[in-house]
């Protein structure tokens, strides 16, 4: 069974790029074009990772890991965010809120899978 | 391995054309005062969004020049600084160069850098006018990971994570895991904060560990930047300090350990070297299989739901690409079913068909018509986009033009979501422009005059869209000074395109804007009158199956009012019939049909025929004559007229018979055959013959040109 990934940002491109690179490792990956749609997806099966960007409509990010804590099944997810901010303050407010950790953009995709292999071995 | 990144590029350059309508339209929001909080958190995400996704795709270009614009926009998000007019312009300003900076992109091209430059340098002395902090914590991570440590033999670790740390879904076994992975790892593990055991609580972190990772043969010195990187996701969650190791074996280490009262210390003997060593004695992975039946005093914050409201309303405003809703998708598969019910009901019946079963074919067939007409119409629906993609750029031309002219303008839009054939939107833009340009530079007036007019000092364009029979209506209305009655026939009899004597009642004067050549500008501003007319503006809509009127009173405003088909793809069409042909005029053109009387026929100059219709004079076409066919009668009592209206004014065409009136897909000829005068296109009717689609202005144009050539209004006025 591949490791799967629930890849949520608004930008098509960056969706696509995550799903292309991640694929391409070998990983299982969906597809959210916002917090709501990811929450949606999230309730109805389970991931081993799930990365988010931050600045999203309907629901952003920092939401989208409140709530997906609040569910049993995502309790200990690793949900790691994607950020452009180098600042600490939306990396806190992402913490506090459950995040794993974060992936500063612009990454390409090496270092994006060396992250997330980080993450799941 | 390595990916290539360009492949994306194209998609983030359409979500980076989006993005821009919507930093535009909300920042011309924000300018009018008119804006709530979600639009400038909608602007920031867009600027933000586009920065993203340039770093991403390595057009660093457009990822600082975004940048710099985010960090404003940040500050006006937040409420650190107003929004100021001044900030609005500048931000303008730094659209447009982001588009020509996309634009480059997509040519592939280098970007002009001199007017990004200038912007920047406009985007970053408005910053700075205010506080410059925001930009100075960028910095702080990029220096983070420079300081590099002289080199050392190992390092020891003391972590102590915070209670909570594991429900950020951090896992310590990973990190000793990555840890090990750098050299030997040895592992102490602190179980002194273990409380009792029903005390325990299953999601909390207990235990807090002294590892000492030397470096080895096979991986070398460890960077203390690695192990810093290992634990920057919990920097926050734990207390952690790592110093390298010295020389002593047993450790100083263990002075901090003092505050614990009893030091239960369990040294523990494992070296780990390898990744795969899953270490057994990670303490919270045990406690996490307890069963969780000990309450756990204060952990229970399950985060409530402070559902953020998601009623934002979105405006489905994309272009490019046409992107179908599943909706309609949906209805059309929908469609699709009922048919093959139908179909099968038919063949069905079909098996054992008797005459009695007439009736049940009938409603059958009706039923099978009814379906065929909805698919169509489902089908067509998915070519249609909401004409707010071709709205949405007059805010800003109208914000622009409005600032250029000392006009105070206020631009009121209805009907946006109204549906429309792509086709006809792309080609309608430049048209609508015009017009609203127009009405900007010559309707509107400046604010004294319009004060001293009794007028409120801010001018109101309207821009309505709406749905009418087959076709779409779109306005352009505006309160301004109306068109000037006098002032038009003056410069139209000076022109010498009417006589005085002509009387023309008023709607034919204000007509008279769409002739060729004819302006009534008396300086010609860079707005409009360049030259380029209301005549183009007719013509471009003419070509597309419509037509634009006026309607305007002195002192009180104008409308323009634009129909236009929905689709090019289909038309509602009268046939007719000539001897054996059968043609397709559309009916948009039709004024009327008439018997001919023989008495109204006359002959001017000897060739050119003319119809007395009413006490007017229209140019008769035998389209016979025109197509070159042999015509059922040449008696013209037994003939039709059919009266049309093209470019060039009406005439009346000689036809030998009027059949249905119906829709008519259209084909190409240009594609399939050539393209030939007179004649737009072609269609293949219920009995498998092609008709030719007439195009009325090319078709009197060519009868102009068989008969020699007359100047019929002239003549049409004299003899009237």
């Amino acid at each position: 069974m591949p490791r799967s990934i629930l890849a949520v940002d608004d930008s098509t491109s960056m969706r696509q790029m995550l799903a292309f690179s991640l694929k391409g490792a070998g990983y299982e990956v969906e597809e959210a074009a916002d917090g709501q749609q990811a929450l949606n997806i999230a309730k109805t099966r389970s991931f081993d990772l799930v990365l988010s960007d931050v600045n999203m409509p309907v629901m952003d990010g920092i939401e989208l890991i409140r709530q997906l804590r609040a569910l049993p099944t995502y309790k200990y997810t690793p949900i790691l965010m994607l950020t452009t901010e180098a600042g600490t303050e939306k990396k806190m407010e992402g913490k506090n809120a459950g995040a794993t950790g974060w992936i500063v953009k612009p990454f390409n995709p090496d270092q994006l899978l060396n992250t997330v292999k980080r993450v799941l071995g | 391995m390595s990916i290539d990144l360009s492949q994306f590029k194209q998609s983030f350059l359409e979500e980076s054309d989006e993005g821009l309508d919507v930093l535009e339209s909300g920042l011309l929001a924000l300018d009018s005062g008119t804006a709530d909080d979600e639009v400038i958190h909608a602007v920031f995400r867009a600027a933000h969004s586009i920065k993203g996704g340039a770093g991403t795709f390595s057009l660093t270009e457009i990822a600082s020049f975004t940048h710099v614009m985010e960090t404003l926009l940040d500050e006006m998000r937040d409420g650190r600084r107003a929004i100021s007019k001044e900030a609005i312009n500048v931000l303008l300003n730094s659209v447009d160069v982001l588009r020509e900076l996309l634009d480059a992109a997509r040519d592939d091209v280098p970007p002009e850098m001199s007017r990004v430059n200038e912007i920047q340098a406009k985007l970053e002395a408005v910053l700075n006018a205010g506080n410059n902090q925001a930009t100075e914590d960028k910095q702080e991570a990029e220096t983070e990971s420079e300081q590099q440590e002289p080199e050392a033999d190992g390092w020891v670790i003391k972590f102590h994570p915070h209670e909570h740390m594991l429900r950020t879904g951090n896992d310590t076994v990973r990190m000793f895991k990555e840890l090990a992975a750098l050299g030997d790892l040895e592992n102490r593990v602190n179980l002194s904060g273990l409380p009792e055991f029903e005390h325990m609580d299953p999601e909390l972190s207990y235990l807090s560990w002294i590892l000492h990772l030397k470096k080895n043969e096979q991986q070398g010195a460890i960077d203390k930047a690695v192990i810093e990187e290992i634990f920057e996701w919990v920097e926050d969650d734990c207390d952690l300090s790592i110093e390298p190791l010295t020389s002593e074996p047993d450790d100083t280490s263990t002075s901090e350990q003092n505050d614990s009262p009893q030091p239960a210390e369990i040294p523990v003997s494992e070296t780990i070297t390898a990744a795969d060593n899953v270490i057994p004695i990670t303490g919270e992975s045990d406690a996490q299989t307890v069963p969780s039946k000990v309450p756990a005093a204060g952990v229970q914050q399950p985060a409530e739901a402070q559902q953020k409201s998601s009623t934002r309303k979105k405006k489905a405003t994309e272009t490019g690409s046409i992107r179908v809703g599943t909706d309609k998708i949906d209805t059309l598969i929908n469609m699709v079913g009922e048919l093959v019910i139908t179909q099968s009901m038919l063949s069905q019946m079909g098996e054992d068909f008797s005459m009695d079963k007439i009736e049940d074919l009938r409603e059958g067939l009706a039923q099978l018509e009814r379906n065929t007409r909805e698919l169509q119409e489902s089908v067509m629906r998915i070519r249609m986009l909401p004409i707010s993609s071709s709205f949405q750029r007059f805010p800003r031309l109208v914000h622009d033009l409005g600032q250029k002219m000392n006009k105070k303008i206020e631009l009121k839009m209805f009907g946006e979501q109204t549906e429309l054939d792509k086709t006809v939107m792309e080609k309608i833009g430049d048209p609508l422009v015009h017009l609203v340009r127009n009405s900007l530079d010559h309707g509107i007036e400046d604010p004294q005059t319009r004060l001293a007019a009794g007028k409120s000092e801010t001018g109101t364009i309207t821009l309505n869209a709406y749905h009418q029979g087959g076709f779409i209506i779109i306005e352009i209305s505006d309160d301004g000074a109306g068109l000037p009655r006098d002032k038009l026939l003056n410069k139209a009899i000076e022109k010498g395109l009417v006589t005085e004597q002509d009387n023309l009642p008023d709607e034919k004067i204000y007509d008279l804007i769409f002739h060729p050549g004819f302006s009534t500008v008396d300086q010609i501003s860079d707005i409009s009158g360049r030259g380029v007319g209301m005549d183009v503006v007719r013509k471009n809509i003419k070509e597309l199956g419509g037509n634009v009127d006026v309607r305007t009173e002195e002192g009180r405003g104008t409308t323009f009012t634009i129909r236009l088909p929905l689709t090019l793809a289909i038309l509602d069409g009268q046939l007719v019939k000539v001897g054996n042909e059968t043609y397709i005029i559309p009916l948009v053109s039709i004024i009327e049909s008439l018997e001919i009387e023989t008495d109204n026929i006359n002959t001017i100059a000897g060739t050119t025929e003319v119809y007395k219709m009413r006490d007017k004079y229209i140019p008769l076409v035998r389209l016979y004559e025109v197509f070159d066919v042999q015509p059922g009668t040449h008696r013209l009592q037994d003939c039709l007229l059919v009266v049309v209206e093209g470019d060039g004014g009406k005439a009346g065409i000689l036809v030998d018979d009027l059949l249905s009136q119906q829709q008519v897909v259209i084909k190409s000829l240009e594609t399939n055959y050539k393209r030939i005068q007179g004649v737009s296109g072609a269609t293949i009717l219920g009995d498998g013959t092609v008709a030719l689609i007439l195009d009325m202005s090319g078709l009197l144009t060519l009868a102009k040109e068989i008969e020699p050539v007359q100047n019929y209004q002239n003549q049409t006025y004299a003899n009237g």
